[in-house]
Parts: structure tokens; C-alpha cells; sequence
């Protein structure tokens, strides 16, 4: 409650946290089918109708409704951008701990395959994945998460190796905590911070390179609805009908911006050191 | 080992492994690189013919001893042949990276240029509404995806100026600068949009930090005029995480602009990876990735050295 509070009192954090829970809100609301029609349907008697009391934000080239349709595209973005970032996460922590506590031949290892994933573009990295397995949702999911799987290696790394040799980790080990106890209780806890930051930060790059894929043909497949996907069929319409172009595009950028302004409030609070940073 | 010597040391091995993962995962792709250059008439050829091919592309061994091979010829310059263009990939290559580096030099420089005095004029205005103002416009322009940036700027010069920006073939610099610019300009703004965002943000911080340390005060309490205090005396120091955030931000450029490269039908690398790739044209995809990937990290270790340059008193041995 104290740290929704302190959120809340951060200028960046309330507009961020408002941004981000009305996406989530419209996100399962779409997951749930409550859309004002059925994304999928083709009113063929109003294709490329102008934004108005019927079909809020117009329909397209198939006479699909453009609102109904962002609001699922919403929940496919959100839902790869989670499970994604979850993902990456997950398995960033796990290496970065193993590299932190076993050290040596451990982490060299596991800090050059980081190193070899860091040396593609991300992009690069994501198409070369989906060009093995094919385009899909699941597919943009583990590209997302292995892209961004170094990253989070390094951040939990780092602070891991100055944590393991911390005074109250010696004195665990003397008490006789098991390894497990020392590294979930002890050293985890204290990378809460850093990892909560990450993974906001990491939301916003997932939702710009999922619309990234999906743009080009390459994460989420019709007639699934996907932001970047909407932006891409927008391409050949947007002089006859620019609310194609309009409400998705900004659908994309105020998403990212909520989670860019939500990670940067975290940052003040989590870490004061990064306040002056992260203005 | 100094971190320098440790960066040049783990070098050669980050490529090898860049190389083994990449020849690895393209062989990995479903189809065969002589069925997607030929298509439907990969079906006329008789077995004979099939493993000609095959063998003059170097894909008839088994997968170690064709990374072997290609391993020996890339250390020599030798990345084999494109399957798509029927001609060594390093001329493939080198045919698209003029394009790709002129557009990333470009976005670079638009980026320090709106971003470097932005950031700065914010930091002098801290807390102010001009440094909010600042602040507000390199947040949005940070969370806007390029595609975005790049589809309104086609959108307002069709609907606004009824022009569309140049695309089709592309005229080099040499060639005809003026057309070339032409041509490069619209996505280079396109790219730098979010660039110059990001320079503005780590600049004004950066600023912020440096303004309030003690020499500056020393300097204003000397008298020094406000204006060179802040680009002489504050400035210089200012430059370290900008250095950074340019060098990787260029890097990735030098990898293509995959999207942008799209939308504005430029013939980069970015597009060149990205078809070589749904082409199956694996000495394409393994040489351009490499390349790179080389570039990528030459350019990170370019960063770290001008470092050291813009700070003495860094050596990087603590790293």
C-alpha cells in the first residue's frame, strides 16, 4: 500500500500508473470479448466508414470495427509483452545468479553466450528466431524473452557478485543456510528493486518490438488483431482513411509511454541514486 | 587483465560464437536454399543437377564441414556466394553498406544535433517550464516506435503537401548528393526522432550532474560568462554517457534499420538480412550477420576507447 502510495506521489508514476492500468483494463476487457462489436466481423455495407457514433473509431478496408479490433490488438500485445518480459526475467535471474554464485568457469560462460545474443541488433536477433520456428504469437514470445534475456542477466549479475560478498551472506552461510535459502532469501529479496525497474522497462521494449514483428508480417497473423499489424494494413489506406493509421499509432505510443514514465517513477523510488538519472 | 585487454582477448571468441549460432540456426530453417531460389522449378531438376548446385553453392557436406570451410574463407575474406544474387556475399554486402551507413551517420547527427542543445538548454532550465516542456517532448519522442514517426511523416506530406517522399531506386552519394540526401533524409529524421529523444534525456542528466559540481561553481563565482561555462567548462564533461548511448544507438544502426528500411523501400542492409532470411540464402545471412555483429562490437570498443579520451582519469582497469 506505502509503495502504491509512493507511486501515486510521483508525477511520472501517477500519469504512467493511470496510462498502464487503463491498458490493462481495456486489455481484458478485450481478452473477454467485451468489445463494442465483434472484432472479427465484416459490416461489408461500412467498409472504410469515418470514425462516428456506431464505429468510434471507424472501420477498415473489411468493415471490421477499428476499436474493437485495437482493443483486442491491445490484449495480444499485452499478452506477448508479459509473458515475454516473464520470461526473459525468469531465466536472466536464474543465469545471472548461477553466474554470481558459482563464479569462475560458471560465469564465463554464461556471460560470453550473453555476450554473443548482446553482439545482434535485437531485431536481428527476434527475425532470426521466427525464421526457425515460423511466425506466431508463441513464437514473437520466446524471440522477445531470449532477446532480452542478457539484459537481465547482467542486471541481476552485477549487484548478485557485490551481494555475495556482503557480511550478512557470510553470516548466513555460517549459520548454515542452504544455498537455496541464502539465494532466494537473501540475495533475491535484495534484487527486487533493480528487477522491478527492469521489468517495466522491459514491457515497453516488448510492446515496441512486438508491433515491430507483427509490422512486419512476422508476429501476430490475421485475423488475429495485433497494434502493428493494424499500422502495417494501414500502409495503402492511411490518405482515404488516416483513422486507420491514427488510433493504433498512438495506441502503440502512449502504451510505451505509460510504461517508460511508470519505469522511470520506479526508478526514483526504488533506487534514489538514479533519482538525478531518471529526470 | 585491464578491461580493454580482456574486451580485445574475448573478441575473436564472442564472433566464433556469433558465427556458430547463426550457421546453426539458419541451417535450422524449414525448406531448402535451392527450393527458395528456384521456387516451383526446383522440381525440374534431376538429382544430378540438385547436387551441382549444391556443391557450388557449398551446401552439399555434412554441417561441420561446412562451417569449417566457411570458417577458413571468412577469415580470409571469403563469405561464399549468395544463392539470391548469384554473386560473393561480401559484394553483396559491401553494395548495401554505403546506404546503411550514410542513413545511420545522418540519424546520428540529427539526433546530437536537436538532442545535445535540448538537453542542455533543459539542464540550465531545471525544474522550470522550458525544461518541462523539453522533458515532456523527449518522453513522447522516446516512446514512439520509428514506424510510427515514419508512417505520419509519409502520412502528412501525402494528405498535407500531397508529395510522397522519394523512394525506387537509390541514387549513392557520389552519384548525385543532393538526390541522395533527398532520398535518405525523411528516414533518417525518421530514425533520429527517437535518437535525438534519448540524447536529449541522458544529456540534460548528465548536465544536471555536472552543473552542480564544485569547479562549475568556482568558474561562475570567477565570473566567467554563464554561456562558456556552460560549453567549455561544463559541457566537455558532460559528453561521457552521451559517447555511450551514441555508440551503441550507431551500432545498432550499422545493423540496418530493418523497419524504416520498409517503409521508405530504401535498399539497405536491414532489408537485405531480413529477405535473405525468408530466402534460406544461408551464406548471405551468415556473412551479413557477421559483418554485423563485427561492426556492432567495433564500434562498442571504438566507445569505450573515447572514454578514455574524453577522461584520463579513466583507465578501465576497475571495470
Amino acid at each position: 500500500m506505502q509503495f502504491l502510495r509512493a507511486i501515486l506521489a510521483h508525477p511520472s508514476g501517477r500519469i504512467g500508473g493511470v496510462i498502464v492500468g487503463v491498458y490493462l483494463l481495456v486489455a481484458i476487457l478485450g481478452l473477454l470479448g467485451v468489445t463494442p462489436h465483434d472484432p472479427l466481423m465484416q459490416f461489408r455495407i461500412d467498409r472504410l466508414h469515418a470514425p462516428n457514433g456506431v464505429y468510434w473509431m471507424g472501420t477498415d478496408l473489411f468493415g471490421r470495427d477499428v476499436a474493437s479490433r485495437l482493443m483486442l490488438g491491445i490484449s495480444q500485445s499485452f499478452i506477448v509483452a508479459f509473458a515475454s518480459v516473464a520470461l526473459a526475467a525468469t531465466a536472466g535471474t536464474v543465469l545471472g545468479l548461477a553466474a554470481a554464485w558459482f563464479g569462475r568457469g560458471w560465469d564465463g560462460l554464461i556471460m560470453r553466450v550473453m555476450d554473443v545474443l548482446l553482439a545482434f541488433p535485437a531485431i536481428l536477433l527476434a527475425l532470426l528466431i521466427i525464421a526457425v520456428v515460423g511466425p506466431g504469437t508463441w513464437t514473437s514470445i520466446a524471440a522477445i524473452a531470449i532477446v532480452y534475456t542478457p539484459i537481465f542477466t547482467r542486471v541481476v549479475r552485477g549487484p548478485a557478485l557485490s551481494l555475495k560478498t556482503r557480511d550478512f551472506v557470510d553470516a548466513a552461510r555460517t549459520f548454515g543456510s542452504s544455498r537455496h535459502y541464502i539465494l532466494t532469501r537473501h540475495l533475491m529479496l535484495n534484487l527486487v528493486a533493480p528487477l522491478t525497474v527492469q521489468v517495466t522497462l522491459a514491457l515497453a521494449w516488448g510492446l515496441l518490438t512486438e508491433a515491430g514483428l507483427s509490422f512486419l508480417g512476422l508476429g501476430t497473423q490475421p485475423p488475429a488483431s495485433s497494434l502493428g499489424l493494424m499500422l502495417s494494413d494501414s500502409r495503402n489506406l492511411m490518405e482515404m482513411a488516416p483513422w486507420l493509421l491514427i488510433f493504433p499509432g498512438l495506441a502503440i505510443m502512449i502504451g510505451i509511454l505509460g510504461f517508460n514514465l511508470l519505469g522511470d517513477a520506479l526508478r526514483d523510488i526504488l533506487d534514489p541514486k538514479m533519482r538525478r538519472a531518471a529526470a | 587483465m585491464n578491461y580493454l585487454t580482456r574486451r580485445l582477448v574475448t573478441f575473436p571468441l564472442v564472433m566464433l560464437g556469433v558465427s556458430i549460432l547463426v550457421f546453426i540456426s539458419i541451417r535450422l530453417v524449414p525448406g531448402d536454399a535451392i527450393t527458395a531460389m528456384l521456387g516451383t522449378e526446383a522440381g525440374l531438376l534431376t538429382p544430378d543437377q540438385r547436387a551441382a548446385l549444391e556443391a557450388y553453392f557449398g551446401i552439399d557436406q555434412g554441417w561441420l564441414v561446412q562451417y569449417g570451410r566457411w570458417l577458413t574463407g571468412a577469415m580470409q575474406g571469403d563469405l561464399g556466394i549468395s544463392v539470391t544474387y548469384g554473386k560473393p556475399v561480401l559484394d553483396v554486402i559491401l553494395e548495401r553498406f554505403p546506404l546503411t551507413l550514410e542513413l545511420a551517420l545522418l540519424s546520428m547527427a540529427i539526433a546530437l544535433l536537436v538532442g545535445l542543445p535540448a538537453g542542455v538548454f533543459a539542464a540550465t532550465r531545471n525544474e522550470r517550464p522550458s525544461d518541462l516542456i523539453v522533458r515532456v517532448f523527449a518522453m513522447i519522442g522516446q516512446s514512439t516506435p520509428n514506424f510510427v514517426v515514419g508512417l505520419l511523416i509519409i502520412f502528412i506530406l501525402s494528405v498535407g503537401f500531397g508529395v510522397l517522399p522519394v523512394m525506387g531506386a537509390f541514387t549513392p552519394f557520389f552519384v548525385d548528393p543532393l538526390q541522395n540526401l533527398g532520398q535518405l533524409i525523411l528516414p533518417a529524421i525518421t530514425l533520429g526522432f527517437a535518437f535525438a529523444a534519448s540524447v536529449t534525456r541522458i544529456a540534460r542528466s548528465a548536465m544536471l550532474d555536472v552543473l552542480s559540481e564544485d569547479y562549475v561553481r568556482t568558474a561562475r563565482s570567477k565570473g566567467v560568462p554563464a554561456l562558456s561555462v556552460i560549453w567549455r567548462h561544463a559541457l566537455p564533461n558532460a559528453l561521457i554517457p552521451v559517447v555511450t548511448l551514441s555508440g551503441v544507438e550507431f551500432g545498432y544502426l550499422l545493423g540496418g534499420a530493418v523497419i524504416v528500411e520498409q517503409i521508405f523501400a530504401l535498399p539497405g542492409l536491414g532489408r537485405m538480412v531480413l529477405d535473405a532470411i525468408l530466402q534460406r540464402d544461408y551464406a548471405l545471412v551468415q556473412g551479413s550477420v557477421l559483418f554485423i555483429a563485427l561492426n556492432f562490437m567495433i564500434v562498442n570498443l571504438i566507445v569505450d576507447l573515447t572514454y578514455v579520451m574524453l577522461d584520463p582519469r579513466i583507465r578501465l582497469g576497475d571495470r
